[in-house]
């Protein structure tokens, strides 16, 4: 059972290696091939005509960090969805409270960050 | 038998090698990199146990969300780090105290159960027929059902924590209100009146 | 010696020409829809599109492809090098990896695994970082906001997406891909059982997959393409590549989850002649056309919209469909086993 098992991943583990192989030869071709003329003005970044003024790495908004710890939260609530869906059959009617409930505190949340206007992107 | 040996013998390289590196590498996103690739090649370890559930839910939380976090934190964070380096080995005693206790942690727990050799034989496994995740999910939402009740309730404290921790109004912004968008009328705002030529309002 | 071949090098050698036998059609099937696109698009503004090169300019994706392998590979000096050749190349992979698991036909899938659905939800949450890898080490404004607009979006959607296959997962009662088409087999598909998830899904992946209607990540005007400005040559390619069999890729699992697969629409006579792989192709290139066809007809959204569609919308709806019909399955003992 065991053994079978494994057998079922091993073709991902070489599709993986397939592909990471295919992509690093396209690339490695082209730079072969390819006439290779680096200059200082080409390899400098994208700008419309003036030199960048600083680092492009700056502070940005701090919305983009509560977008990704909501994800987080969100996340992990459908990883605790996904054996429930499964095993629903199993688990009956006191299963299905269970979840209920679970969801019901999480929509609290969902609702106090409605109410705080964290979804609202300006 | 003799792939899955040299496969884990893979993983097993690249999860301890990633993650020397995620200490070992100058940039903090390389660290991060680094970490990802540990999270992964360690999904591909719990697959090789048997746990395909809990291989795949690492991938999706953790390299999917936690560390993408982590990602914009220290991409995007603009911290000196060259300067958090400097006093970098005066922590040295103290990190080392924290490993070596872990190390006599790790060696009580596996000389005992060396004894006991027999009292922790094998994990229970599922009964033939019933997939993990099946087997995940007829016990964690009844029989520990308190406990995945606690876990709702963290990622409640967790919601408030981050809302009110980062959430900053900024009154110059404008929003957009559907309903009042759709609620407006002509009539509010629009006034039809009749010019007669050359006198004006 | 013997037994070792046959008992190991010769099912791997086996292995890799079946995973060759997936990926070579993949990449034409991605080369010929950059071809579709054009052409589709063209028609719907009445122009010709490429009409040139070989028949009906059917050669075009192979000119396209030649073209950008003959061009120089820049990185420019203030970028990080490393992380920045690996973005395209992580980007490329994971387009490629999702295929393993899908299932062509009655038994007709390489890896069978039983947890399909949560590998391919994983491989799609992995997308984020070919992006955000490439932002961050073109170290350019352009490609930087592009990245970080991008990385918020597909995690808003991803979200959505998570919500609306656990509602499909509800109904067929495994994570195992061939099982969920072969439950559509007895119950009907579930398109029509979970319409409104059927759409969500399909607006869902336009997102996920960063493509018109919501583009921003790439907002030419106001990004010129974002993340992968600074990419030139076959490292551009390979983003390019990856965005196109990404979308292939989300079709599939679209018509996996909602349209039965490779089930014919009625099981009698006229529609069984045709083979399994075929319907699927059929149902993969239908769903392509809405993708083609959305970017020809609406315009951009704007980024606060965006997301509010996302969290304020879609995350909603989908939670309550989740709790109504699994509290309608529960209370009529519909559930599966």
């Amino acid at each position: 059972m065991q053994q079978s098992y494994l057998f079922e991943y091993l073709p991902i583990l070489v599709f993986l290696g397939i592909a990471l192989g295919l992509a690093v030869a396209i690339l490695l071709a082209s730079w072969l091939i390819a006439p290779q003329h680096p200059e200082r003005e080409k390899l400098s970044a994208y700008e419309c005509g003036f030199e960048p003024f600083d680092d492009a790495r700056g502070r940005f908004d701090v919305r983009f960090y509560l977008v990704a710890i909501l994800f987080i939260i969100f996340d992990l609530e459908v990883a605790f969805l996904f054996p429930w869906a499964v095993a629903l059959g199993d688990i009956g009617v006191f299963g299905f409270w269970s979840m209920m409930l679970f969801l019901a505190v999480l929509t609290v949340g969902f609702a106090y960050e409605w109410k705080k206007g964290a979804l609202e992107w300006e | 038998m003799t792939i899955a040996l040299f496969v884990f013998y893979v993983f097993a390289l690249v999860t301890t090698a990633s993650a020397v590196m995620v200490i070992a590498a100058r940039n903090p996103v390389h660290s991060v990199l680094f970490l990802i690739l540990a999270f992964v090649s360690s999904a591909g370890l719990f697959v090789l146990l048997g746990a395909e559930f809990l291989a795949m839910v690492l991938v999706v939380v953790y390299v999917g969300a936690v560390a993408v976090l982590f990602l914009f934190v220290v991409m995007m964070l603009d911290i000196d780090f060259v300067q958090l380096r400097e006093g970098f080995l005066q922590y040295l005693p103290v990190g080392a105290l924290v490993g070596l206790v872990l190390l006599v942690e790790l060696a009580l727990v596996f000389g005992t159960q060396a004894v006991e050799t027999a009292a922790v034989d094998m994990p229970p496994t599922a009964p033939p027929g019933v997939t993990n995740t099946e087997a995940l999910g007829s016990l964690l939402y009844t029989r520990y059902f308190y406990l995945f009740q606690t876990a709702g309730a963290i990622l409640l404290v967790a919601i408030v924590g981050a809302i009110t921790l980062t959430l900053r109004h900024r009154p110059d912004a404008k929003r957009q209100d559907i309903s009042r968008q759709v609620h407006r009328r002509p009539s509010d705002t629009l006034e039809v009146r009749k010019v007669r030529p050359r006198s004006g309002i | 010696m013997s037994e070792l071949f046959v008992g190991t090098i010769w099912p791997l050698f086996e292995l890799v020409l079946l995973t060759l036998l997936i990926v070579v059609p993949l990449l034409l099937a991605v080369a010929y829809l950059t071809y579709a696109e054009r052409k589709i698009i063209a028609a719907m503004q009445l122009r010709q599109g490429p009409m040139f090169v070989g028949p009906y300019g059917l050669l075009q994706p192979l000119a396209d492809g030649l073209k950008l392998l003959f061009k120089e590979t820049v990185i420019p000096t203030r970028a990080n090098k490393g992380v920045f050749v690996a973005a395209p190349i992580v980007t490329f992979v994971l387009a490629l990896v999702g295929w393993a698991v899908i299932p062509f036909g009655p038994g007709l899938v390489l890896a069978d695994i039983n947890v399909g659905v949560l590998y391919l939800f994983a491989v799609s949450s992995l997308g984020v970082y070919g992006i955000v890898m490439a932002g961050w080490a073109s170290n350019s404004r352009y490609a930087f906001l592009g990245a970080l607009r991008s990385s918020a979006q597909m995690v808003s959607y991803e979200i959505a997406i998570g919500l609306v296959i656990i509602s499909v997962l509800i109904s067929a009662g495994s994570l195992n891909l061939s099982e969920i088409v072969e439950a559509q087999a007895r119950h009907g598909w579930y398109v029509l059982w979970h319409f409104p998830m059927f759409m969500i899904f399909l607006v869902s992946i336009l997102a996920e997959t960063n493509r018109h209607p919501f583009d921003l990540p790439e907002d030419e005007a106001s990004l010129v393409t974002g993340y992968n400005v600074e990419y030139s040559s076959m490292a551009f390619a390979l983003f390019f590549l990856g965005e196109y069999a990404n979308m292939i890729l989300m079709s599939a699992i679209c018509s996996i989850l909602f349209l039965g697969g490779w089930l014919p629409p009625l099981d009698i006579a006229p529609f069984t002649w045709i083979p399994g792989p075929v319907w699927f192709a059929l149902k993969i290139s239908a769903i392509l056309f809405v993708y083609i066809w959305a970017r020809a007809t609406l315009p951009r959204y704007r980024y606060d919209q965006l997301m509010r569609l996302g969290w304020k919308v879609f995350l909603p709806a989908a939670l309550l469909w989740i709790v109504v019909t699994s509290g309608a399955m529960v209370a009529l003992d519909l559930l599966p086993k």
